[in-house]
């Protein structure tokens, strides 16, 4: 009885009656451990290559973004992607890291990094982000040397989900020159008509802060009556209001608030 | 090759169609047949999840303990599908955007199951195999003719190119925007099913349940 021949093992385990129990067990073992293994196989061999696809497509909206930007394309005569030219913030400090090379930086991995980000209290978390990172890539365009746009990647909790955008300034800092929402999972049909091109067209041109600074822009309940508001969609409150408390967090004192700033007074 | 077998491989392209006859699958069909395209990808991803499972749970088909064997069929065909969709993910991207959750919904596609448990839990592997393609040829063909009835009135596009000139494009054919909709996947399945069963009565089936007439009143 002693064999422990693995052939006669596996014999014996084909020979046993199909409805005995260390049978049923057996086999229900190694079909989950053997479409265990062919799962996680492709998903850990093919993950390089589905997160390329996924880099190239946010690459692909930034510079769509840029290009559809009205009288731009004029200033730039030529391909969008050589004229972006990508910064890593200090967000505290408002000054542009150096050292790290902002093509190798992994800004959702230092979101959760705690050496490389700070936990926010409640009432400055209006975003809903819970941790945010210390560096920031920042994407400009300049025209020679006058800055034309400011690209500000931000993100934030809408109803159920994080939405991730890009948000375009124009060279004064305070209007929106786009807004392009790339991620989120909101409620299909309702919150998710915040991808709506037409809706996110609204955003240009409209105005960040009034004349003593204070952040002013948001998502109007109605008809929008001044140059801050932007018209809500009906149905989908909790997630227009969660791109404005995004905006208002990253335009604010802890996003790139300092960086703006320094920006406008010439330090950088 | 027997004709006997062989039959297996031709029987469900029109005979026993999964859709138009057996009616599994419809969800998908209406889903993803807005355009011959995403048509065409998910009848390739349906008919290879459909053709691995079966041969695998052929297979195996004498080792498998009856009371687990559904657990066992739909863990094989998940994984399938899993490893489908990543592949599609990394290799077709764009069109795994437009095909979104629809590839995953295999799993639920009373189709693959329907065929694990009616055909390839009984017989060998090769019958098994062809059972397969040709359940997945059935049902490729229903999805593209829709998918081209489809994209072809409702955009006046085959496969992206212009067939027929659009109003917008300066033609004069003016598109169907209830194509679009999933309701028309619904009226063109249903009058190809008409059509079918017009030309093979014996697939018409028996009333279950006959509406009772004057002249029959009395009786239960």
């Amino acid at each position: 009885m002693a064999d422990a021949n693995p052939l006669t093992l596996w014999r014996r385990f084909l020979a046993m009656p199909n409805e005995s129990r260390p049978k049923t067990l057996l086999v229900a073992l190694l079909v989950a451990f053997a479409c265990a293994s062919a799962v996680s196989v492709t998903s850990v061999l093919l993950k390089p290559i589905r997160e390329a696809n996924l880099d190239r497509e946010r690459q692909a909206r930034l510079v769509q973004m840029v290009a559809d930007v009205p009288g731009l394309a004029e200033i730039l005569r030529g391909t969008v992607a050589n004229r972006l030219e990508t910064v890593l913030v200090d967000l505290d400090a408002g000054t542009i890291a150096s050292g790290i090379d902002p093509a190798t930086f992994d800004a959702r991995a230092a979101a959760a990094d705690p050496d490389a980000s700070i936990a926010l209290s409640r009432e400055e978390d209006i975003a809903g982000i819970g941790r945010r990172p210390n560096l920031a890539p920042v994407h400009l365009v300049r025209d020679n040397s006058t800055l034309v746009l400011i690209i500000l990647p931000v993100y934030g909790s809408g109803y159920q989900s994080t939405i991730r955008a890009y948000l375009a300034l124009e060279g004064d800092r305070n209007t929106v020159a786009a807004l392009n929402i790339y991620e989120q999972g909101e409620t299909p049909g309702l919150g998710s008509r915040i991808t709506d091109p037409a809706w996110q067209a609204l955003w240009s041109g409209h105005l960040i802060a009034d004349e003593d600074g204070t952040i002013r822009i948001t998502v109007a309940r109605g008809a929008a009556t001044d140059p801050f508001e932007v018209d809500a969609i009906a149905g989908a409150t909790r997630s227009t209001t969660g791109v404005t408390n995004m905006l208002r967090f990253w335009l604010g004192a802890r996003g790139f608030g300092p960086f703006l700033a320094r920006l406008g007074s010439g330090d950088i | 090759m027997k004709a006997s077998t062989l039959r297996h491989l031709t029987a469900p392209i029109i005979d026993n169609n999964p859709i138009t006859l057996q009616i599994l699958g419809i969800c998908s069909a209406l889903a993803v047949t807005t355009s011959l395209a995403t048509a065409l990808t998910m009848s390739a991803a349906l008919t290879a999840v459909l053709a691995a499972s079966s041969v695998i749970i052929s297979l195996i088909r004498h080792h498998l303990p009856s009371s687990i064997r559904l657990v066992v069929q739909i863990t094989i065909i998940a994984s399938l599908v899993i490893v489908t969709d990543q592949l599609l993910q990394a290799y077709a991207f764009a069109m795994s955007q437009r095909l979104s959750i629809f590839v995953g919904l295999i799993v639920t596609n009373c189709l693959v199951l329907g065929r694990a448990e009616g055909f390839a839990m009984r017989n060998p592997v090769l019958p098994s195999l062809l059972d397969a393609i040709g359940n997945g040829l059935g049902y490729s063909l229903i999805l593209t003719v829709v998918g081209t009835i489809r994209e072809l009135l409702g955009t006046g596009n085959l496969l992206g190119y212009p067939v027929l000139r659009s109003v917008e494009a300066g033609g004069w054919f003016q598109p169907l925007g209830l194509m679009l909709l999933a309701p028309s996947a619904f009226f063109i399945i249903g009058l190809g099913i008409w059509a079918i069963r017009t030309a093979r009565p014996d697939q018409v089936e028996a009333d279950e349940f006959p509406i009772r007439t004057a002249d029959a009143g009395g009786r239960p």
